[in-house]
């Protein structure tokens, strides 16, 4: 006998993606997936964006790693509070330990909240957090053929940051390769090149975001 | 390997629809995937394989049907099927505006199950 059931493979989850995502608008916080290779420059990126938006916005990080807790131990050093989950193996988030991690912040105190995914450019793109916005960094290292072999990642991100521009005249990284391939995937979606530790275009990015904060909080004000 | 994740997704609705319908065994799942996710078929089907025994599914058949990309532009509305490096853009009128009509599925369609009367 045949039973039909027209569901959802990811239901459970994207169902509480769903429930999260009404409880960031309704407590007016502006939540970010930060998507990447390990070692792309995620948390770098984080305490550079950081330093550019703390002044207006109270922000905190959701660190999310298959194991350790040094990166939470970063951003609190930096003065913001941070909660690690540790997925045990896991190549991903999911909107389950996100849920768990807010419960531990005070949304209300918030506006903007980073959620830093497991380094891995396959897996994170196929799982809605409920987060407002995803955004992914590729580093010049990693070359610029990424977009063939990770094409995914690039088609739901709404920014691409490109990191470690410093490094450009060491790599063999053709720009106009990228941004062309980029363009073939997600028609506009805006490119930022950085130096997230030499501060090189972070305040181009950081203005993008801050923008992207300020119209989320209009709408949800309305 | 984010499939063992979508997997056991699959597992979870199948096993509650057989056991809604007072099945003994699930013989066949069928799902849809668009060939825009990041899921592998290869992977999926492992995962399967790994997840199902002691179940109901034990020995089932996970039958994938892949979906094209395809996309309707705003400004004139051509509609086109695409990989994923061709749907940007419309190809008619060169717009920029599309709106994805298919290609991100992840859906779990029917379950093919022995009710207890077949046993």
């Amino acid at each position: 006998m045949k039973v039909d059931i027209e569901k959802r493979i990811l239901a459970v989850n994207d169902e509480l993606a769903g429930s999260n995502r009404e409880l960031f608008a309704r407590h007016g916080v502006f939540v970010l997936d930060l998507m990447a290779s390990p070692g792309a420059g995620k948390t770098a990126t984080i305490l550079a964006t950081i330093d550019a938006l703390r002044d207006r916005y109270a922000i905190a990080v959701i660190e999310g790693d298959i194991a350790s807790k040094v990166d939470a131990e970063k951003v609190r050093a930096h003065g913001i509070p941070a909660v690690q989950i540790n997925t045990g193996g896991a190549c991903h988030l999911e909107s389950a330990m996100i849920r768990r991690a807010v419960d531990t912040l005070d949304l209300d105190a918030l506006d903007l909240i980073i959620i830093e995914n497991v380094g891995n450019l396959v897996c994170p793109s196929d799982f809605d957090l409920g987060e407002t916005a995803k955004v992914m960094i590729l580093s010049v290292p990693e070359g610029h053929d990424k977009p063939y072999k990770y094409p995914n990642i690039f088609q739901v991100s709404e920014a691409v940051i490109l990191n470690k521009y410093d490094t450009m005249g060491v790599f063999d990284f053709d720009e106009e390769e990228f941004r062309e391939v980029v363009k073939s995937l997600n028609g506009q979606v805006p490119v930022f090149p950085i130096s997230a530790t030499k501060g090189y275009g972070v305040s181009a990015w950081a203005e993008w975001l801050a923008a992207r904060i300020d119209a989320a909080k209009g709408e949800g004000s309305e | 390997m984010h499939e063992m994740g979508i997997a056991e997704g699959i597992l979870s609705s199948s096993l509650e629809a057989a056991e809604g319908a007072g099945a003994v065994r699930i013989t066949s799942v069928f799902v849809t995937i668009g060939e825009l996710t990041e899921v592998s078929e290869d992977a999926l089907q492992f995962a399967w394989e790994a997840i199902c025994p002691g179940t109901l599914a034990e020995g089932s058949v996970l039958d994938i049907t892949m979906v094209p990309a395809s996309s309707r532009c705003a400004d004139c509305g051509h509609e086109w099927v695409h990989d994923r490096y061709s749907g940007a853009q419309c190809p008619s009128c060169g717009g920029w505006v599309i709106m994805l009509r298919q290609g991100r599925e992840m859906r779990i369609d029917s379950i093919d199950i022995d009710e207890e009367s077949d046993a």
